[in-house]
C-alpha cells in the first residue's frame, strides 16, 4: 500500500493495467501461475504422488519379477496383516526404537548439549577445533563417514582395538547395534551442539548471575535456570533428531543390516524387502507405516513450534 | 525452640563451616575434572576417524591403524589413473550441478511469483509443502519412488535421479527463497516498470541481482545435499559407470573383497574435501541458518 502512494503521480499512466496494488511487477495472475507451475509439478509428481501411490501399492501383490510384476493383483490389506504378523517386522521396529532412543534422543542430545555447554565460555583455537571436528563429521558424505568407522573398528588392525587393547574383537559382529549407535552419534551430534550453543547464548546472563549469587551449584543452575529457559529448544531438537534418526539409511553402509538382521532398522528392512527381495507390495505397505509414524512426529513438531511462536 | 537444637559454640561452628566449604570445593573440582575427562574422551572419539581421513591418503603404505604417515602424493597419482574413481566424481558433479540448476531456476520463479502475487492460503501451502518434504523422506518413499521411476522408464537414467532429488529439495528452496524475495523493495520493480521493462526483464535485471546472495546460498546448499546423497542413486541407477562417488565409494570396499587402501583413502579425501571447504566458508558467512535447514 505504501508503494501505491509514493508513485501516485505516475500512477495515472499505468493505473488501467494494474489490477492489484500488490502486483508491482505487472506479473499478472496467469503468468504467476506459469512461474509456480513447473516447481509444483515436480514436487507433486516426485514427492506428493509417491506418498499417495504407497497406499495403492501397499494393497497389491506387486513384485519386481515374475507374474505379479506384469499384472499385479489387488490383495486388500493382506500385506498389512502379513507385515503385522511377521516377527521380523516387529523385530525391525524394536531395533529402530532402540536405535532412535540411544543414538538420537539420548546420545546426540546429551553429547550435543555437553559439548555446547563445555565450549560456551572458551574462545580461540580450542573452541574452533572442537566445533570444527564435530561439524566436519556431520558434513562429510555418509559413504565416507561409514568407511572411516569400518576402518576404525576393523577386527585385525583397527585403531579402536589398538587403543583399548582388545585385539581381535570384531565390533561389527559382536556388538553391531552398539556400533551403529556410536556411529550415528558421531555423524549427527553437530546439529544438537549448534542448536544448544545458540540456545545457551540466549539465556539471560542476569538470571545465571543471580543464581550464582544465592549460591546455586553448577548442577542447580543447570536444572533451575538453564533447562527451563531452553525447554523449547530441547523439545524441538528432540523431535527433529527423532525424525531424522528414524529415517536414516546410513547404518546400512556400516553393517548392511547384519549380522543376521541384528541391525536391520526399518529403513534397511524396507530396502531389503522391496528391492533385493523384490516384494514391492509388501515393502510399500511397510513404507506407509513408516510415513504414518513420520507424520505423527512432524505434527508434534508443528505443535511445538507453534506453541513457541505464541509465547 | 532453642532447647531442641542448641547452637554450637562459635569456634566449632566456624570449623564446621570451613569443613563443609572445603568439601564443597573438593566436590566441585572433582566434578570439573570428571567432566573434563569425559569431554576429552568425546573429543578423541570425534577426532580419531577424522585424523585417519586426513593422514592416510598421504601415507606411502596406509593401513587401518592410525599412524604417522610416510609422506607421499603417490596415492593421488594412482587415483588420477583410475578412470572408475574419477568418473564417479564427475558423475557426482553432474548430478549436483544438474539438480542445482533445476532447483534454482524453478525455485526462484515459484518463490518470486508467490512473493508478489497474493494467493489465498499461500503461507499455509508453503508450510504444508515443507512439512510434507520432511515426512516423505527418501527412505519412507523409496518403494513408490522406485516404482514410479520404473514405470516412467527413467530407471538407470540421470533424468530420474535429478527429478527425484529436485522434488525433495524444492519445497525447502521455495520456502527460503520466498523470504529473500519478500525483502526486495517493490519500489525497484515499480521504477523499472515506469521505464517500460517487462516482467521477465525485471526478474532478470532487477530481482535476480538483488536476490543473488539467496540464490548462491540455495545453489551451494543443493550441491552439498546431492553430493552426499547415497540412497537415491543407489536404488535408481544400475550401471556402474553412471554411479556417483557416494555409491562407488561403497562398492569399492564391499565387492572387491580386499580393499585397496591407497586408492580408497585418497578417494575418500578427494570426495569429502569439496563439501568440507564449501561448508566451512558458507558457515562462516551465514552461520547457523545453513544447517538449521534440513540436512538429512
Amino acid at each position: 500500500m505504501t508503494t501505491g502512494t509514493t508513485t501516485a503521480p505516475a500512477g495515472s499512466a499505468i493505473a488501467p493495467r494494474r489490477r492489484r496494488a500488490d502486483d508491482v511487477a505487472g506479473l499478472g495472475t496467469a503468468r504467476a501461475g506459469l512461474f509456480v507451475a513447473p516447481a509444483l509439478i515436480i514436487i507433486g509428481l516426485f514427492l506428493l504422488f509417491p506418498a499417495v501411490w504407497t497406499i495403492w501399492l501397499g494393497m497389491t501383490d506387486y513384485r519386481l519379477t515374475g507374474l505379479q510384476a506384469a499384472s499385479p493383483e489387488f490383495v486388500g490389506f493382506d500385506n498389512y496383516t502379513d507385515a503385522l504378523t511377521d516377527p521380523s517386522f516387529w523385530n525391525s521396529l524394536w531395533l529402530t526404537l532402540i536405535f532412535v532412543l540411544f543414538s538420537g534422543i539420548i546420545g546426540q542430545t546429551l553429547i550435543g548439549f555437553a559439548l555446547a555447554w563445555s565450549v560456551r565460555n572458551i574462545h580461540g583455537w580450542a573452541k574452533a577445533l572442537i566445533e570444527g571436528l564435530v561439524l566436519a563429521a556431520w558434513v562429510i558424505p555418509a559413504s565416507v563417514a561409514s568407511f572411516l568407522w569400518l576402518v576404525l573398528l576393523d577386527r585385525r588392525s583397527g585403531t579402536v582395538n589398538g587403543l583399548l587393547g582388545t585385539e581381535g574383537t570384531a565390533w561389527l559382529i559382536d556388538h553391531p547395534m552398539e556400533s551403529i549407535i556410536v556411529f550415528n552419534i558421531w555423524v549427527g551430534t553437530a546439529f544438537s551442539m549448534q542448536l544448544f550453543s545458540s540456545a545457551l547464548s540466549a539465556v539471560p546472563p542476569s538470571q545465571i548471575e543471580s543464581a550464582k549469587m544465592v549460591g546455586a551449584s553448577g548442577w542447580q543452575q543447570l536444572r533451575d535456570v538453564i533447562v527451563p529457559n531452553i525447554k523449547g529448544h530441547i523439545l524441538t531438537n528432540t523431535l527433529l533428531i527423532t525424525l531424522w534418526t528414524f529415517n536414516t539409511f546410513t547404518p546400512y553402509l556400516v553393517t548392511a543390516g547384519g549380522p543376521n538382521g541384528k541391525t536391520e532398522i526399518l529403513s534397511v528392512y524396507i530396502y531389503e524387502t522391496a528391492i533385493p527381495g523384490g516384494q514391492l507390495g509388501l515393502g510399500a505397505a511397510i513404507s506407509l507405516i513408516m510415513l504414518l509414524i513420520n507424520l505423527v512426529i512432524a505434527l508434534g513438531y508443528v505443535r511445538v513450534s507453534r506453541g513457541r511462536k505464541k509465547r | 525452640m532453642t532447647t531442641t537444637s542448641t547452637p554450637p559454640s562459635t569456634e566449632t561452628s566456624t570449623a564446621h563451616v570451613q569443613k563443609v566449604a572445603a568439601n564443597a570445593t573438593l566436590r566441585h573440582y572433582l566434578s570439573r575434572v570428571a567432566f573434563a575427562i569425559i569431554m576429552t574422551l568425546v573429543g578423541v572419539l570425534f577426532a580419531l576417524p577424522m585424523v585417519w581421513l586426513v593422514l592416510a591418503p598421504f601415507d606411502a603404505t596406509p593401513s587401518l591403524t592410525l599412524s604417522w604417515p610416510d609422506w607421499t602424493l603417490d596415492n593421488f597419482a594412482r587415483l588420477a589413473e583410475n578412470p572408475y574413481a574419477l568418473r564417479s566424481i564427475g558423475n557426482s558433479l553432474l548430478l549436483g550441478i544438474g539438480t542445482m540448476m533445476i532447483v534454482v531456476v524453478l525455485g526462484a520463479l515459484a518463490a518470486y511469483a508467490m512473493s508478489r502475487i497474493r494467493i489465498p492460503g499461500r503461507d499455509g501451502i508453503l508450510y504444508g509443502l515443507l512439512l510434507l518434504s520432511s515426512i516423505v523422506t527418501g527412505t519412507a518413499a523409496m518403494v513408490p519412488t522406485f516404482q514410479i521411476i520404473t514405470q516412467l522408464g527413467l530407471i538407470n537414467s540421470y533424468t530420474g535421479v535429478l527429478l527425484v532429488m529436485a522434488g525433495g529439495i524444492l519445497p525447502t528452496v521455495i520456502f527460503i527463497l520466498k523470504d529473500f524475495m519478500d525483502s526486495i523493495p517493490k519500489s525497484y520493480e515499480e521504477s523499472a516498470r515506469l521505464y517500460g521493462a517487462g516482467p521477465f526483464r525485471i526478474l532478470r535485471d532487477v530481482v535476480a541481482p538483488i536476490a543473488r546472495p539467496g540464490l548462491a546460498f540455495i545453489a551451494i546448499w543443493t550441491v552439498v545435499q546431492v553430493w552426499g546423497n547415497f540412497l537415491v542413486p543407489f536404488i535408481l541407477l544400475r550401471s556402474p559407470d553412471l554411479q556417483p562417488a557416494a555409491v562407488v565409494m561403497y562398492t569399492f570396499y564391499t565387492e572387491s573383497g580386499q580393499a585397496d587402501l591407497r586408492l580408497i583413502s585418497a578417494f575418500a579425501l578427494l570426495f569429502s574435501a569439496p563439501v568440507l571447504i564449501i561448508y566451512f566458508i558458507v558457515n562462516r558467512r551465514y552461520g547457523f541458518r545453513f544447517h538449521g535447514g534440513i540436512k538429512s
